[in-house]
């Protein structure tokens, strides 16, 4: 939507108003209208709290709309580059908008900050550095916890897109080192409105667990169409499921449902242990109070995190050199590669040269819907 | 052993038994039904007005939405919407009729008429909305509100252009969708939204279990479909809405509103519309954009009825839901090339042999 996208651009505008050279630049691209703008508006909120400077220096914010549109996320990430010489560009919050605007940071030699888990191939993610926790780290944990049920085989129902394509890519990968196979895979889409053909073929093949590979609340139907055919098996959701829409639209079917999540959004129940909870506490807290009590989400928290690894980077690269400079980009990807262990309300990110990925295996945490409600596992 | 075992179970099991087809056969044909819902409304809309209403799935989602934000208990933002185009409606028609006649008291006539309806029906939502209601009686209003919208839609977007050429009337069409989906996500969030079932029952025929859904999707179908017919064949009214899709000039000679047509045809599309949104409310989770995919296989079904065959466009909906429901069968990645190639050599032949007369 036009008026949402112009609003919000004024806003920054004029937030940003009388912004001297020196500031530092950063342009978002979010999928504020469209199909995934279910995860880009939380983010778009959240984006709303950033503090108005970092390490002294003025932070100068860009969001523009993509409408979960790759030609649009493009034409976002161009226009960063070359029109507002942004120093850092972040974005999308869908992966197949992220995966395109990748190939802008790289020849624009800035850095891409994802906020989706874009999988690209080896040697083009040089300036490219995700936010979310790679679907390997969250399969890790299902798997962990998978294996400990003693499952043996699993049914996949995924999204025909990205997300779905690379979860049951790193799944896959994930299982086959546990001694677990996938041994059925179907495909739907986020529009279909009916999935029962699929149940029927997965619920035949008789799988231990069911693995669906779908978001927001978009997840439920298809794990109701799994329970209606009868599927006694547990049924497992990835982190994008990992939101209460989940439980308001499915119920009592989603009863039970096993959900690997980040650690944001569960602040409050993570054990001592987890290095995350202060952090993931703090983000909770700004953000209810901002937005009402249960308003947490998953993409707010890749959003809050994006500050704190601001926070970390800038410094580091301020002292090489100044912003808006070719070498100040250079410095900020430098200094994500090198910034070392770094807690997050999401887990705990190492970013180094060879691996833009980041998250340690630490970081995935596995929830089951007890009383429409979430318990870690 | 157990390996084995399981993978010839397996082969047996995803042969096709009768009792698969047969559930496949029900979903397809629910799904079907809906479509058809949909392909009798393009048509219908196409014959008499000759707009290519591309926005009809956008009041499927309008009417499961707008029932769902009534269960919270809220006033669903439908009605605002409703308002505000209701007073953009009554203000063309006060200038229009100020422009013919010069008499202020018939100008305002003529907009309090457009206004009474959509002020009424808002004024009912926004006193029922807080009393949670029954079920039944909010979707009676979840209809009246997008019904409402039929007409309005008609004569802020449509009528100051009913002598343009289809090309024109389906460009403002697209952007009539884009608004309204656009709008959509305004009043109803990004987030999708699941209604109760209206009829909780189950039915076990054989190796089928029938959902009282699934029932009333058939009977809600057919229905509609039997009074469309008879409406048209039957009532004075209808038939003279099908003169005018005959000829628009002759109609009007012959003392038939075309503008009066027009607005009483988009509410039926309306009505249409939302009822089929009742309708698969609850049987999926329906997003505010969710309406297109639908609308637009309704749209499909009704181009291989050639946009003038009522029966056609169902039996080409039905075939659709099959397909779809076979095609997700077996190849479920590819289920929509599957159902969107399969028409081609229909929509061929169909605009090779099927010797339909260009517009004058």
């Amino acid at each position: 939507m036009k008026t949402v996208k112009t609003l919000i651009a004024t806003a920054v505008t004029a937030l940003a108003a009388g912004t001297a050279l020196a500031d530092i630049t950063v342009g978002i691209s979010l999928p504020l209208t469209g199909p995934a703008s279910g995860l880009g508006i939380p983010m778009g909120n959240q984006i709303k709290l950033w503090p108005t400077s970092i390490a002294g220096e003025k932070l100068h914010v860009i969001v523009l709309d993509d409408a979960t549109d790759p030609t649009n996320g493009v034409k976002n990430a161009k226009r960063f580059v070359t029109d507002d010489k942004a120093d850092i560009i972040m974005g999308s919050a869908a992966t197949p908008v992220a995966i395109p605007m990748a190939g802008v940071a790289a020849e624009a030699e800035t850095v891409q900050l994802a906020f989706s888990p874009a999988s690209l191939p080896p040697g083009k993610d040089g300036w490219t550095f995700r936010l979310p926790q790679s679907n390997g780290v969250m399969a890790h944990a299902m798997v962990g916890l998978m294996k400990k049920q003693g499952i043996k085989t699993v049914g996949f129902l995924g999204y025909t897109d990205a997300y779905g394509e690379s979860w049951l890519k790193d799944f896959t990968a994930e299982a086959d080192k546990n001694g677990i196979k996938v041994i059925a895979t179907e495909r739907f889409a986020r529009s279909d409105t009916s999935v029962t053909a699929q149940a029927l073929k997965l619920v035949a093949a008789n799988p231990d667990a069911m693995l669906l590979v779908a978001s927001g609340s978009g997840a439920a139907m298809p794990h109701m169409a799994v329970v209606d055919r009868g599927f006694k098996g547990k049924i497992f959701q990835t982190h994008a499921a990992a939101t209460r829409d989940l439980m308001r639209v499915g119920g009592k079917a989603v009863e039970g449902a096993y959900v690997v999540s980040g650690p944001a959004v569960i602040a409050e129940q993570l054990p001592d242990s987890h290095p995350s909870k202060a952090t993931a506490i703090q983000f909770v807290q700004q953000y209810e109070k901002a937005y009402g009590a249960g308003s947490r989400n998953q993409f707010a928290g890749h959003g809050y995190d994006a500050v704190l690894v601001l926070e970390k980077i800038v410094p580091m690269a301020l002292k090489k050199a100044k912003p808006g400079t070719k070498e100040f980009r250079a410095a900020l990807r430098d200094a994500l590669e090198t910034m070392g262990r770094t807690v997050v309300s999401h887990g705990v990110l190492n970013w180094t040269k060879d691996d833009h990925w980041g998250f340690t295996n630490e970081t995935g945490v596995m929830l089951k819907v007890v009383n429409g409600d979430w318990k870690v596992e | 052993m157990a390996r084995v075992g399981r993978s010839f179970s397996l082969e047996r099991t995803l042969s096709m038994d009768l009792s698969i087809v047969s559930i496949l056969m029900l979903d397809g044909i629910t799904n079907g039904a809906v479509y058809a819902l949909l392909g009798l409304a393009t048509v219908l809309v196409f014959s008499v007005t000759r707009v290519i209403f591309i926005p009809q799935g956008e009041f499927v989602a309008y009417g499961a939405l707008t029932l769902a934000i009534f269960r919270t208990g809220q006033v669903p933002g439908t009605v605002w919407l409703l308002l505000i185009m209701a007073v953009l409606a009554a203000a063309m028609d006060v200038r229009l009729s100020w422009l013919h006649t010069r008499q202020a008291s018939r100008a305002v006539k003529a907009g309090l008429m457009t206004l009474a309806i959509p002020v009424v029906v808002s004024g009912l939502s926004i006193w029922a909305a807080p009393h949670d209601l029954p079920l039944l009686v909010q979707a009676l209003l979840t209809v009246a509100i997008v019904t409402a919208f039929g007409p309005l839609v008609y004569r802020v977007a449509y009528q100051s252009l009913a002598d343009a050429s289809s090309l024109v009337l389906l460009i403002v069409s697209v952007g009539v969708h884009f608004a309204m989906t656009g709008l959509g996500l305004l009043f109803f969030g990004a987030e999708g939204f699941r209604n109760p079932a209206f009829w909780d029952e189950r039915f076990s025929v054989g190796p089928l279990s029938i959902s009282g859904q699934a029932m009333i999707i058939f009977g809600v179908s057919l229905a509609l479909i039997v009074l469309l017919w008879q409406f048209f064949n039957r009532t004075l009214y209808g038939k003279a809405l099908q003169a005018t899709a005959v000829n628009r000039l002759g109609a009007r000679l012959m003392g038939i509103s075309t503008h009066g047509a027009g607005q009483t045809t988009f509410a039926m599309a309306a009505l249409i519309g939302a009822l089929s949104g009742l309708l698969i409310g609850p049987t999926t989770t329906v997003f505010y954009d969710s309406g297109f995919l639908i609308g637009l296989k309704g749209f499909v079904a009704a181009v291989m009825g050639g946009l003038h065959s009522y029966p056609l466009a169902a039996v080409g909906a039905l075939f659709v839901g099959l397909v779809e429901a076979f095609g997700s069968f077996w190849a479920s990645a590819f289920k929509e090339v599957i159902v969107f190639t399969l028409v081609l050599p229909i929509l061929l032949w169909r605009s090779v042999a099927g010797g339909h007369s260009e517009e004058h």
